[in-house]
């Protein structure tokens, strides 16, 4: 008698709600786990010097500048960021240039190898950029490309790279070929077609691609390490100043290196979703 | 003149033989439909004369030019796809524009062209909106007209009601029967819709398996099948057959009655009749009826003739229920053979 009340299955309402505080408890302690910094961070960036060493915090910011002017008139600072700018958009225009006419053909055309083609875009991220950056700092040196921008866009453009052909892959698979069809049916040929009809059509896909390999060239750090003494990016100036900095300093950079990076991925999360699959239109 | 000749067109996907060595001529004007169940072949016979899929074989003939080398745009066709393929990033004007933008045609031109063709269509109040703003019936229309608007020498068309509502279905059929009519165009339709086949086309091209097992008009289609497939795919329900034996100087025996039949060799046929064509009357089939569906103009039977599913179509007022014994007398004018073997109709009939 007693095993059997025992045994007995559990009110529905009971596991629904163990379920659910199971459920919001893990959504707090992500929202926890990504937030908390970035709030340190940005009330930090926004106090004056004086009072980033106070504690308990303000909850909302001082929306004091002191810091921030000081971060941007220190020296190197402006160069640094003029650097990460235009490696992220050498970066951006290569991936872009690269990746997209990959991602159609993914999307267009049958050929053997297609799939280990698309996995093997990937696994490009599996090595360790640590394991490479040796041997690539040699051969930069040998061929002269080393301390370049165009160098550091050239591996930051095969960091960005499986992203911008993974995305456009999905991009233009969300133009029916049926499109492209009708429009060589009408009068264009296959160059035509693309310009009066998928490329309308897919352009914001694009151009949320390219700010997505824009934000990967702007958040690398140790290729630009490694490969750049005198043209450094923002990200591997902090890096290497950071440690003699004042606290102050290093959390106006890092609110610097973080906020355009969080806009821009915010800008494009829709695209991001598309990447893996997830249903958006 | 635009008729389309077919030589020998064969097409693979790999070890996949989509066709067989296609033989067809369609006349100019003509309103050919391409009918089978899907996977026999007609998409991709379509989408060859169109010159989006290369034949692995053959030649492709429209007017006298040779076009299998062709790309589509020279090929002087229109095409309207199944899922319309209307431009979501164009207005419904620079939808029906497009090809004549193309052609660079002059703006006035255009303009009428385009107007011409919208109001063939009933779509004259849509041109400024974009696809997304329309319904599929309306998008269907805009794909049609864009189509017309080129004035091609051919109009192909791939299953272009099918995502349509039985109801709006029925209404375009007829209006595209009017318009293509009207633009003395050579058509050729892809349908799996027996109906629709039979009520647009001058000829239908019954396919299976990547073949054409019977290029007929629709009343030949329908009361003389080429073969056994065709009258069990045409028709609704479809023709009934019963094995047929041999009694000798060409008189067969089928379920107890006795035919005059083709005088061939061998000593069993398939002998075949449509369900409208028999009635009930004396010294007919002897028919167990097993199921009654009456269906307002007339009834429909099923029943069992010599242990084999056996179905008529009979006079509404005639009250049957099942477990009956009926008698059913076939029209010895519409009785067909089929030599079961190689499955194709068996001619001579001595009747």
């Amino acid at each position: 008698m007693s095993t059997a009340v025992t045994d007995a299955p559990k009110i529905v309402s009971d596991v629904t709600r163990a379920g659910k505080l199971l459920y919001w408890s893990g959504v707090v302690l992500l929202c926890v786990w990504v937030l908390l910094p970035i709030y340190l961070l940005l009330i930090n960036a926004l106090s004056s010097p004086t009072e980033v060493q106070a504690f308990p915090k303000a909850a909302v910011p001082p929306f004091d500048l002191g810091s921030l002017r000081f971060f941007l008139g220190y020296a190197g600072v402006a160069q640094a960021l003029l650097n990460s700018i235009i490696v992220a958009v050498l970066t951006m225009v290569l991936s872009i240039l690269i990746g997209a006419p990959a991602g159609y053909a993914l999307s267009r055309f049958n050929f053997r190898g297609k799939g280990a083609f698309r996995l093997l875009v990937l696994m490009t991220r599996a090595f360790p950029l640590p394991l490479l950056a040796l041997p690539i700092a040699v051969v930069y040196i040998r061929i002269g490309l080393d301390d370049t921008r165009i160098g550091l866009a050239l591996v930051h453009t095969t960091l960005a790279l499986p992203f911008a052909v993974l995305i456009t892959f999905s991009i233009f698979s969300g133009v029916p070929a049926e499109l492209e069809e009708a429009a060589w049916t009408l009068g264009c040929n296959r160059l035509q077609a693309f310009w009066k009809v998928v490329l309308p059509l897919v352009l914001p896909g694009i151009t949320a691609s390219a700010i997505f390999a824009f934000t990967i060239s702007w958040n690398e750090v140790f290729a630009s390490a490694v490969l750049t003494v005198q043209n450094r990016t923002l990200t591997a100036f902090l890096l290497q100043t950071l440690n003699l900095s004042p606290l102050y300093l290093r959390y106006a950079g890092g609110a610097a290196l973080v906020v355009p990076a969080l806009m821009f991925i915010f800008a494009v999360r829709k695209y991001l979703f598309a990447m893996w699959g997830i249903a958006n239109r | 003149m635009a008729q389309i000749t077919i030589k020998g067109v064969a097409k693979s996907f790999g070890a996949f033989k989509a066709l067989h060595s296609i033989d067809l001529c369609i006349a100019d004007q003509e309103f050919m439909v391409l009918l089978g169940a899907s996977g026999c072949g007609k998409t991709t016979l379509l989408r060859i004369i169109a010159g989006l899929e290369t034949p692995t074989e053959g030649e492709v003939w429209i007017g006298d030019r040779r076009v299998d080398h062709l790309p589509p745009r020279s090929r002087g066709i229109a095409m309207v796809f199944q899922n319309y393929a209307v431009f979501p990033h164009l207005t419904v004007f620079e939808n029906i524009a497009f090809g004549l933008r193309m052609k660079k045609l002059p703006q006035s031109e255009i303009t009428n062209r385009v107007q011409r063709a919208a109001e063939l269509m009933h779509i004259e109040q849509l041109l400024r909106r974009y696809s997304g703003q329309l319904s599929g019936g309306q998008r269907q229309r805009v794909a049609v007209a864009r189509a017309l608007a080129m004035e091609p020498d051919v109009i192909l068309m791939d299953e272009p009601l099918s995502n349509l509502d039985a109801l709006l279905r029925l209404e375009m059929r007829a209006e595209l029967k009017g318009v293509l009519a009207g633009s003395k165009t050579t058509t050729i339709y892809v349908t799996h819709d027996q109906v629709e086949a039979m009520s647009l086309a001058d000829r239908i091209s019954v396919m299976s398996g990547g073949r054409i097992v019977q290029a007929d008009s629709p009343v030949e289609v329908y009361r003389n099948p080429a073969a056994r497939f065709v009258g069990s795919f045409i028709g609704n329900p479809p023709m009934n057959f019963l094995p047929a034996k041999s009694v000798g100087s060409g008189q067969w025996q089928v379920a107890g009655m006795t035919f005059a039949g083709p005088d061939t060799a061998g000593s069993a046929i398939e002998f075949a009749i449509r369900p409208e064509d028999l009635a009930v009357a004396a010294g007919g089939f002897a028919a167990v009826t097993r199921v009654v569906e009456p269906l307002g103009a007339h009834t429909l039977v099923t029943a069992e003739v010599g242990g084999k599913p056996f179905r008529a179509v009979l006079d509404s007022d005639i009250a049957v229920r099942p477990g009956d014994a009926l008698s059913l007398l076939p029209k010895p004018d519409r009785i067909r053979w089929f030599d079961p073997d190689t499955t194709l109709a068996i001619q001579g009939n001595s009747q």
